[in-house]
């Protein structure tokens, strides 16, 4: 059966090889993301949490499975993990909610 | 709280995976999966100065004192459980052992199972090994002390011995702790180790130690040791007012039952491949099998615990405590296969948690 989808599972074991069609700006990349997952003020735990609540809400399936790995590794529960993925939620909703006060404006300008 | 068993022991099951040599079938993509990996052997050859894997002068020397257990757990390499019944070492086999201590210079015992503490000859040779100054380690599942009243006093026994304890918890929750080795075990594993607290053991000052293994509960790497050591010992001070003293993060190797998951889950090819790309070759040196000896209940000898579970034995002539030659078995190589990536990914994995 040929796999016609757009999301393909195993191209994330071939994420580095986009240095294949520009090798130095790949490479920097690579350089930078590995730096920005170090120990710094934020612990690499704290940095996966964010990371794992930033992919929610890029809506990137690959982050994801990445990202629920690699706190799977670090022995995070799942009541951390889900509790990030609300932190995100909550922005988006918010994002969505507080535009509203424009809408509100918006009807209240117009309106008699 | 009674343990609910999640199973039954392959064996029990008569499942094909408890014939070794067809595990070994399956980690050599004959079997199941046709998936081959790099052979593990010439992995180490090209990659670091150990053309044949050599044994250092033994430090530590592991019995395997018998496959009976009061859990079953999923992941369990040993196959162990409730209906081992007969795989157990008799006194015999042990006074061999004490003869065999006596005469070498190791100075170290870890003693694994099964639940080493229900070999009805435990506490005798716990006792033998204190009288001849032989550091006893006692790999002790927790919820075996409080599985009958007969047990309950074993963290005072523990104490006259100076016995250290290295106990299994898989994590601090009872969701994860359960799902891999049966409902309950989790609340019994948390009241042992408050026992254990109890008379010193893992208390700053008592110089009892008591370490933690945590392995994953799933088709998954461990993290980084001293992260992990950090957040268990914050998470088990804050809900259960536990301490101890280290945490040993251990890889699950992908044989007997966690073979099993890992096949019936489809992660199989997966975790394999993830083993093999966290190959590090600076993890060879510290290897386990080089310092340690292992000896099953019937008195053979093993490079290591998991080679004692695929019937790997020792590659020199004293293949049996009875004929027990440690010049031949200092010239030895080790015998290597698929399954050992499971100790060189990463940070390294042994009975002592990471090698590097």
């Amino acid at each position: 059966m040929s796999n016609k989808s757009y999301f393909n599972p195993d191209d994330l074991k071939k994420f580095g090889n986009i240095t294949e069609f520009q090798e130095e700006l790949g490479k920097k990349f690579f350089d930078y993301y590995a730096a920005v997952f170090e120990d710094g003020a934020l612990t690499k735990r704290e940095k996966s949490l964010i990371a794992i609540a930033v992919a929610h809400t890029v809506q990137c399936p690959y982050c994801i499975d990445a990202y629920s790995h690699d706190l799977l590794q670090k022995g995070v529960d799942e009541e951390s993990m889900m509790e990030a993925v609300h932190v995100a939620a909550a922005i988006k909703s918010g994002a969505t909610l507080v535009n509203s006060v424009q809408m509100m404006n918006h009807v209240k300008n117009v309106s008699m | 709280m009674a343990i609910k068993q999640k199973g039954k022991s392959l064996q029990a099951r008569d499942a094909q995976l408890a014939d070794t040599f067809f595990q070994l079938k399956v980690l050599n993509g004959k079997e199941i999966s046709d998936q081959k990996y790099p052979p593990f052997a010439e992995q180490v050859g090209s990659t670091t100065d150990h053309t044949v894997l050599r044994p250092i002068y033994p430090e530590i020397f592991q019995i395997n004192i018998g496959k009976l257990c009061n859990q079953t757990c999923a992941h369990c390499h040993v196959d162990a459980g409730p209906d081992r019944k007969e795989e157990n070492m008799d006194r015999a086999t042990l006074v061999r052992c004490l003869e065999i201590l006596d005469q070498t210079q190791i100075k170290t015992v870890d003693i694994t199972g099964g639940a080493p503490e229900m070999n009805a000859h435990f506490r005798w040779f716990v006792e033998e090994c204190s009288k001849r100054d032989i550091t006893v380690m006692n790999r002790c599942n927790l919820t075996i002390l409080r599985a009958n009243k007969k047990y309950h006093d074993l963290p005072q026994f523990f104490k006259e011995h100076g016995v250290h304890i290295i106990s299994s918890l898989p994590y601090f929750s009872k969701k994860r702790t359960d799902s891999q080795r049966g409902d309950g075990v989790f609340e019994d594993s948390i009241a042992a180790l408050k026992a254990l607290n109890e008379v010193g053991y893992g208390v700053e000052g008592s110089g009892l130690l008591l370490d933690l293994v945590y392995n994953p509960a799933g088709a998954f790497l461990p993290g980084d040791q001293a992260d992990l050591e950090s957040e268990f010992k914050r998470q088990l001070a804050e809900r259960f007012d536990i301490t101890f003293n280290s945490l040993f993060a251990i890889t699950n190797m992908p044989i007997s039952r966690f073979l099993e998951y890992l096949i019936s889950s489809g992660n199989y090819e997966d975790y394999m491949t993830e083993l093999v790309n966290a190959y590090n070759p600076s993890t060879v040196d510290g290897l386990m099998c080089r310092n340690t000896l292992s000896v099953s209940w019937d008195g053979y000898i093993y490079d290591c615990d998991f080679n004692q579970m695929l019937d790997l034995k020792v590659s020199a002539a004293s293949q049996h405590i009875d004929d027990f030659d440690i010049e031949a078995l200092m010239q030895r190589s080790i015998v290597l296969n698929q399954h050992c990536y499971g100790c060189t990914a990463g940070a390294g994995s042994s009975c002592g948690g990471e090698t590097v």
